[in-house]
């Protein structure tokens, strides 16, 4: 056989792979072909090993306008004749390796996607994962990773208004950086990335092709342990342009919405370059293709046809235009000033040809190409998780300062306040943005209508390690939780699925499971997943990140003005818990952020009641709708002690020094049991939340009322809200040293 | 009275500022494109925030070449409102309308959040229907807004009544800790000897909705729409 194994784990094919290809071509592929197989049937384009798994989370529903995978994106209809098109991604490997850029192509890629829909990106959002701070390297990368989402995010004019900000040993060496585009379009304008009609030219706009980026989709996202390796992978990670990127989505969105005659479908190029883009159009549209790369326009000379199939350089789309429109088109690029190129034509014939000038230099079947093989494989449970969700958490001594304790997790950079990230972030840019990040869900008005969406990400991995089914439930009804503690109807999701390597059992055990209980939360909670992205060997040496979904949750308000705000709002209100009460039981410590602080401890086994779950919203929705909750937040990291002292961060205090704690005294003020939302409500309407709650069968209790300027929660803690204040808006300057 | 929005490659509130003077304010608008040499139609001329050309070399720099510039100038100079926001009041600056230079955050970092605004002078067209030492609160979004003059110029600004905005607290004092990026003499806003070309960093449009958190900028666009009705002469 001519192929060598070096060439092979460049393109990250085994051997058998190999010969699947060979037996299904009835030859040998050459060079050019082969790296085609390799970037189409790695795991980002090809889902080879998580495909079979997906298929089981619910993607239907009667507001879907696409099915999963179809197109760049997931549509929603959201009534008054627009629709919602979202999908978030991982740009984790890059961003290892050069955290600027790596983030920065993230956010291109992703608002790429949007836009292909014809969509104007109105929102983005961050889920980001690191190391802890006190080490160089992990704020090196966190620094670096902000820096890069602002610098390419505010250059294009593109809100980012919410995300999350983990900070675990887990991710150290592997830190994730997923991000998510929002962006809305009239139902009728909804473009697609098909390329059909035979005859109908290819037209490559935008940047030009380097060699920048070669190998992203297959050598970077698809092996493990690149990081010994920095300085000979960092050219695989492109570098971005966000004014050209700028340009072309303007000029990507007039051609949609004001001369979509012109055009058969726009295809954004991404993860393996030209070779991905024009293929998946192709096998969407069912047809054939014949590309002459020697048409292809050049940063660099000498590039080979691979090379310049395979380059993934940033900030270029590939339209396929309607027969004899080709010079329509170019006038508006040109208007632009965005070099437009025909490289090439679909055809009828199933093939993709691949030629430079008169030379054939790839022929392949197109279904052959996209349709990578699938493997489903056997999982393990990872030894260690039996002893770790049997850990006797009773047999820790209780808390005996709980003030102290709750200061010092307000500190902790995962809990604390996120301004020193968003205010670096353009956060009002399109005036569409009603509350912007550091709430629950960020919200932002539809124009033209009363509407408002409401976005969230939410994924704890730490809940995923110790029990993935639970976790992968937990985030789901967590993210939904949040759009609901704003008013917002849970809609849809996008999620992004980090995990190690798929060939170790145990990892595949918690894909497994991790999907399956994010599969039967969606169902109960009637949310379905309408895109998403996969990331796997998220690993180094062995050790893998913390199974971490990444849950994108959109929700919808009927009416935005009757969104309902987190800090409390007004003195004299009451102030109630749903989804239980105070008692402490040491199973609520189970993967908490106390634990981990107080004890230095990872262990127990979270859990959730997916009925309990659904009760609770609908309860909180229907007494948001009925305008009796004046504040509301969910119960989360840090437990209900943190909550109420988030709400307290506005400026007005609460009295509960009425509550007394049965059991744990830990386990009730910083336990994580889920289902639980803090709602503040105006004294004569405590007895309406009552019915409410006992409608839905919702457990409710009495915490206190808004007053005064101290946190005071029975005999346990006694705080000026100032100084909560101060703990929580500094954690993250004071981790950083600045 | 009519209203140009002009549009430079890379320009990203031209759409925000539109929506308020055209949806909110009732105003007759247009979006000019860069390329259009004729602004003589309009009576208030808006150089919205982005990152013209991407902002590669220097902020504004490159916009100021634009073919639009030149008629900027020439309706500046018979008298007409010209209004440069964040990016619109860096290229101003690089086009010479209005002295200094808009530097680097003193943080090195971008910064967006919401600011307060003391207003210094009501006796331009852009204040009139202020206050004097009224408190604006209006957000800023940018990473390059530090302004910057020499010694002289300076004190020509203050003692001619050239500034405008100064950024303070809620209280309006202008006061370090209420100064985002670190301008000279907690400048936020200026306009040209003449009265008629304002630059200011902060955005306006981002806080003329209740909805969007406040409506401290109103009281600019109603100055702007007031100054230019006949009774007003």
């Amino acid at each position: 056989m001519s192929v060598s194994q070096s060439f092979l784990d460049q393109i990250a094919l085994s051997w058998d792979e190999y010969e699947l290809i060979v037996e299904r071509l009835g030859r040998e592929p050459n060079e050019l072909e082969l790296g085609m197989f390799g970037a189409l049937w790695s795991e980002h384009c090809g889902y080879k090993n998580s495909g079979p798994l997906l298929r089981i989370l619910p993607s239907e529903g009667p507001f879907v306008l696409t099915r999963r995978g179809a197109e760049n994106a997931g549509a929603v209809d959201i009534g008054d004749g627009l629709c919602v098109v979202m999908k978030i991604e991982s740009h984790n490997h890059p961003s290892a390796i050069e955290p600027y850029q790596g983030a920065a192509t993230g956010i291109g890629g992703i608002v790429r996607d949007v836009f292909a829909m014809g969509a104007r990106p109105i929102a983005l959002l961050d889920s980001l994962r690191f190391g802890p701070l006190n080490e160089q390297r992990n704020r090196y990368l966190f620094e670096g990773v902000v820096a890069g989402i602002a610098g390419y995010g505010n250059c294009l004019g593109i809100p980012t208004v919410g995300g999350e900000v983990y900070f675990e040993r887990a991710y150290s060496q592997n830190p994730l950086i997923n991000v998510m585009c929002v962006g809305v379009v009239l139902k009728e304008q909804l473009a697609s990335a098909r390329a059909t009609g035979a005859g109908n030219p290819l037209m490559l706009v935008g940047a030009d092709t380097g060699r920048d980026g070669l190998h992203g989709a297959s050598g970077l996202a698809s092996r493990t342990d690149p990081h010994a390796r920095y300085d000979e992978l960092r050219p695989a990670v492109q570098i971005g342009d966000p004014f050209l990127e700028k340009l072309l989505m303007e000029a990507c969105l007039d051609l949609a919405h004001n001369h979509a005659e012109w055009i058969v479908g726009i295809q954004d190029l991404g993860a393996a370059g030209l070779t991905a883009s024009s293929l998946e159009s192709a096998a969407r549209g069912g047809s054939g293709l014949e590309i002459d790369v020697a048409k292809v326009p050049r940063r660099e000379e000498g590039m080979t046809p691979y090379e310049v199939m395979i380059a993934e350089s940033q900030e270029r789309m590939l339209i396929i235009v309607r027969k004899g429109h080709e010079d329509d088109v170019k006038a508006l690029f040109d208007r632009w000033e965005l070099r437009s190129t025909i490289i090439g034509v679909v055809t009828d014939d199933g093939l993709a040809r691949i030629r430079e000038g008169e030379r054939e230099v790839a022929r392949l079947p197109v279904g052959m190409l996209t349709e990578a093989p699938q493997y489903s494989r056997q999982g393990v449970p990872p030894a260690e998780l039996a002893e770790l969700q049997a850990f006797e958490l009773d047999s820790l001594p209780d808390e005996t300062e709980p003030g102290s304790a709750l200061l010092r997790l307000l500190s902790r950079p995962t809990v604390a306040g996120k301004q020193w990230v968003y205010r670096q972030y353009d956060h009002h840019v399109l005036t569409n943005t009603a509350d912007g990040p550091g709430g629950d869900a960020a919200v932002m008005r539809i124009r033209g209508t009363k509407k408002g969406i409401a976005l969230c990400t939410d994924g704890n991995g730490r809940y995923c390690y110790l029990d993935p089914y639970a976790g992968g439930a937990i985030a789901v009804a967590e993210a939904a939780r949040n759009v609901v503690c704003v008013g917002a109807q849970p809609v849809a999701i996008t999620d992004c699925l980090n995990f190690g390597d798929p060939n170790r059992p145990e990892v595949y055990y918690q894909m497994e499971q991790v999907i399956g209980g994010m599969a039967a939360a969606c169902a109960k909670l009637g949310v379905p997943v309408i895109s998403g992205n996969v990331s796997l060997y998220n690993e180094t040496g062995g050790e893998a990140v913390y199974p971490s979904p990444v849950i994108g949750m959109l929700g919808l308000l009927e009416d935005v003005s009757r969104r309902c705000p987190m800090a409390f709002a007004e003195e004299g209100q009451e102030v109630f818990l749903l989804g239980g009460g105070l008692e402490g039981d040491a199973s609520a410590l189970a993967g908490s952020e106390y634990l981990k602080e107080a004890h230095g401890l990872v262990a127990g086994r979270p859990s959730i009641d997916p009925d309990l779950e659904v009760r609770v919203q609908r309860a909180a929705l229907e007494a948001i709708g009925e305008g009796l909750a004046t504040a509301c937040h969910d119960c989360s990291e840090g437990g209900l002690a943190v909550a109420l002292a988030e709400m307290c961060i506005g400026g007005l205090g609460l009295d509960a020094s009425g509550i007394k704690t049965g059991g744990r005294v830990d386990a009730a003020l910083f336990g994580e049991r889920q289902s639980r939302i803090v709602m503040a409500v105006a004294p004569e309407a405590g007895e309406r939340l009552a019915e409410v709650a006992a409608a839905h069968d919702v457990p409710i209790a009495h915490i206190g009322r808004v007053a005064g300027q101290r946190l005071v929660l029975g005999s346990y803690v006694d705080l000026p809200v100032a100084e909560l204040a101060v703990a929580y808006g500094g954690g993250v300057e004071r981790a950083l040293g600045t | 009275m009519r209203f140009a929005v002009i549009v430079f490659p890379g320009t990203w509130s031209d759409g925000d500022c539109y929506y308020v003077l055209n949806d909110i304010l009732g105003q007759p608008t247009d979006y000019v494109w860069h390329r259009e040499a004729d602004l003589s139609p309009y009576d208030c001329i808006i150089l919205p925030g982005g990152f013209s050309y991407g902002d590669y070399l220097r902020a504004g720099a490159i916009a100021r070449f634009s073919p639009v510039m030149e008629s900027v100038v020439r309706q500046a100079q018979v008298g007409k409102l010209v209004l440069g926001i964040c990016n619109g009041f860096q290229i101003l600056c690089e086009a010479g309308l209005l002295p200094g230079a808009l530097i680097r955050n003193e943080s090195l970092q971008y910064r967006c959040q919401w600011v307060n605004l003391r207003v210094e002078n009501i006796d331009t067209p852009f204040t009139i229907a202020c206050r004097q030492g009224q408190v604006l609160g209006i957000p800023i979004g940018h990473g390059e807004g530090r302004y910057y003059a020499d010694a002289e110029t300076l004190a020509r600004l203050e003692a001619e009544g050239q500034v405008v905005f100064r950024y303070c607290d809620a209280d309006g004092q202008a006061t370090a800790e209420a100064n985002p990026n670190g301008s000279a003499n907690n400048i936020a806003g200026i306009v040209n000897e003449r009265g008629n070309v304002l630059g200011m960093m902060p955005h306006p449009e981002r806080a003329s909705e209740a909805l969007l958190g406040g409506e401290g900028g109103l009281p600019i666009w109603r100055s702007i729409i007031e100054a230019s009705a006949p009774s007003a002469a």
